[in-house]
């Protein structure tokens, strides 16, 4: 009875927020766009009975996934996200990784606290955060104040509405989900180790490079992951601190559902969203599952 | 921002005191005098619970989804037009609006086609959509004969590359940009045909380079602080910054022109939801905002004309005075209306403005 229980009740869970919202969403779009509420037809007509739900399934077709194929737009838009978050995550690894080195290498009583200061900007709204880069990074900006008044620049910089800003909004935002899971493992890790390689004539800097390092790459990988997949779907950051080049998958949905009222494609363009997701979020899995096997 | 969090903040006070009667109202940002909604408050009893949007776009989805929350919506004319075509809003009961016989004819005739018999919504306000410059600016680096009051000011990449290190902001609004360039190459604003549309964007893509953002509210801010110099915007928004500008006294001297080329003039409609929580508020809200000296008070506070004629004896001089806000017989026969783009073309619009902002 444990064991079911053990079980069932992340199916169930997975089943209310991840299966049901997934069918929604496709049905949507197999569907048609109309000017009704809601916009697509067909819609699913229980009175009608059995006759209803024929009639309901005769509507559907993958016109819309064929028509994401005639138009560029799309691939360039899905290329270009997971180029962003590719290059995200690696920014997010090199700002994050010191950290969690020096916050793991503090003194113990530090620890809590550093660890405070990672998660306390966390309970601020993320809206007001971003807006609040908007101030630093606009031509009038502190940044900019700062650097013209210490003379490292004649001009103003332009880094608001770039894809630069989109990085920095990124790096930020998702910066504690890298530090956090690779801190956890360094907090871990066996300074035994360390002393054992040293003794065996390592410098500090291979002992780090041969020892520190391969021994964090679970946090390492789960970090990336966690900062990669949501970076991939991000829509405020590009929106609110990217300029008009800056082309993202977020925003094209955006556009299809808002700009072009046609549900059906947008929902068409989430499937296909969630099919290149699906890879890096099963390689997540995996990678907390050997871990929890290495440590069970 | 500050409205949002004004919003914010309306809403927690609305939720703590559920209970007492309440409308919810969803309309343009910048526009009414906030004093107007404690009055309404004060007047009625009625609780007022007041949130804003920016893009057409955004009050449209809500509309389609169903089950928004809100009694009055505000959409612009073209957009009306197509969700009481599906179906989004409820007939208006005149006989709970008695000061619907202060609407200005002039407007309920021009409004018509988007709303026949005006069964769904009344006119809040209307305006052009036209240039917003720095005079002093622009004339320093275009010349004394800079042409202000003309779409070759934003249109020819030569004063555009000018322009573009003082500055210049585009609506983000297809709706409001294809019309411009396509009156600019002297076609039909109006034209839904995929050729002239093509060209219209070439017009854009042209002077993309040089546009430093297209937003359809930061302009008012950024024209008001001598961020940009130019910008293609609504009317009054335009006027509000260049009187926020000389507030400031920061040798902003901001002028507004309706392009000389012809101007769009739109219409901003209320009208309440089909599934509004509460119609009768609604009703009553409605009545409020056409009362004159309410009407009036809105115009003189953000600078747009209204559809109300009884309204106008209360207007400031510099409000009814002023050509750029109601115009003059000349400028009126030179400013035109568009109609909805069908879902086909809408997508080639749609599709098109995509390829100008972002060259994809």
């Amino acid at each position: 009875m444990r064991r079911f229980v053990v079980v069932a009740v992340p199916y169930l869970w997975l089943l209310a927020l991840f299966l049901i919202p997934f069918v929604i969403v496709l049905k949507i779009s197999l569907s048609d766009p109309a000017i009704a509420i809601p916009p697509y037809a067909p819609t699913l007509d229980l009175s009608e009975g059995w006759q209803g739900l024929k009639d309901f399934f005769a509507g559907l077709d993958f016109e819309n996934f064929a028509f994401l194929t005639t138009d560029d737009l799309y691939w360039k838009a899905y290329l270009s996200s997971l180029r962003i978050a590719f290059v995200a995550t690696l920014f997010t690894l090199l700002v994050g990784f010191p950290i969690a080195y020096g916050m793991a290498r503090a003194e113990e009583r530090w620890r809590p606290m550093l660890l405070m200061l990672v998660i306390l900007p966390f309970w601020t709204s993320f809206l007001i955060r971003v807006y609040s880069w908007m101030g630093i990074l606009s031509s009038e900006g502190y940044l900019n104040q700062v650097l013209l008044a210490l003379g490292v620049v004649a001009e103003p910089l332009t880094i608001l509405n770039t894809n630069a800003a989109v990085y920095v909004g990124i790096v930020y935002t998702y910066l504690p989900f890298m530090i956090l899971p690779i801190y956890a493992t360094l907090e871990k890790l066996d300074m035994s180790l360390l002393e054992a390689a040293e003794d065996l004539g390592c410098s500090r800097l291979s002992a780090f490079w041969l020892v520190t390092i391969p021994l964090s790459v679970p946090g390492i990988v789960a970090g990336c992951f966690l900062v990669f997949i949501p970076t991939i779907g991000e829509f405020v950051i590009p929106s609110l601190l990217g300029g008009s080049e800056t082309l993202m998958i977020g925003k094209v949905l955006w556009e299809e559902f808002f700009s072009n009222r046609d549900w059906p494609v947008a929902s068409a363009v989430a499937v296909i969203l969630l099919l290149i997701l699906i890879v890096p979020i099963i390689l997540f899995q995996r990678n907390e599952q050997k871990q929890r096997e290495a440590e069970g | 921002m500050k409205t949002t969090l004004a919003t914010l903040a309306a809403a927690t006070l609305a939720a703590a005191s559920a209970g007492a009667e309440e409308v919810h109202v969803y309309n343009w940002s910048d526009y009414i005098d906030e004093d107007l909604l404690t009055k309404f408050e004060e007047e009625t009893g009625i609780e007022l619970i007041y949130d804003v949007f920016d893009s057409n776009e955004v009050l449209e989805t809500k509309m389609l989804a169903g089950g928004s929350g809100y009694d009055v919506v505000v959409p612009t004319g073209t957009f009306l037009q197509r969700q009481i075509a599906a179906g989004a809003f409820q007939p208006l009961d005149y006989d709970k609006l008695p000061n619907a016989e202060h609407l200005w004819d002039v407007i309920r005739d021009r409004t018509e086609k988007y709303d026949p018999g005006h069964e769904y919504s009344i006119n809040y306000m209307w305006g052009t959509t036209g240039i917003g410059a720095d005079v002093n600016e622009v004339t320093e680096i275009l010349g004394e004969d800079a042409p202000v009051g003309s779409l070759d000011l934003i249109f020819d990449p030569a004063n555009m590359e000018q322009l573009q290190e003082c500055g210049v902001h585009f609506l983000d609004a297809p709706t409001e940009m294809f019309p411009a360039a396509l009156t600019y190459l002297g076609l039909d604003p109006d034209s839904k045909d995929p050729d002239e549309l093509e060209q219209a964007a070439e017009v854009l893509e042209a002077v993309r380079p040089y546009v430093q953002k297209f937003h359809s509210s930061e302009y008012i801010n950024a024209l008001a602080n001598g961020d940009i110099c130019v910008a293609f915007g609504w009317s009054g928004d335009i006027l509000q910054a260049r009187d926020r500008a000389a507030e400031a006294d920061n040798d902003v001297e901001i002028v507004y022109n309706p392009p000389k080329e012809g101007a769009l003039m739109w219409f901003d409609q209320m009208a309440i939801p089909a599934d509004a929580p509460n119609p009768d508020a609604a009703h009553e809200f409605l009545n409020f905002i056409m009362d004159p000296q309410n009407m009036a008070q809105a115009s003189n506070y953000v600078y747009y004309a209204n559809g109300n004629l009884a309204s106008q004896e209360y207007l400031n001089e510099d409000v009814i005075g002023d050509t750029a806000i109601y115009p003059d017989q000349a400028t009126l026969d030179n400013l035109y209306t568009v109609t909805p783009y069908p879902p086909r073309v809408q997508r080639t619009v749609t599709r098109l403005w995509t390829r100008v902002k972002s060259g994809t």
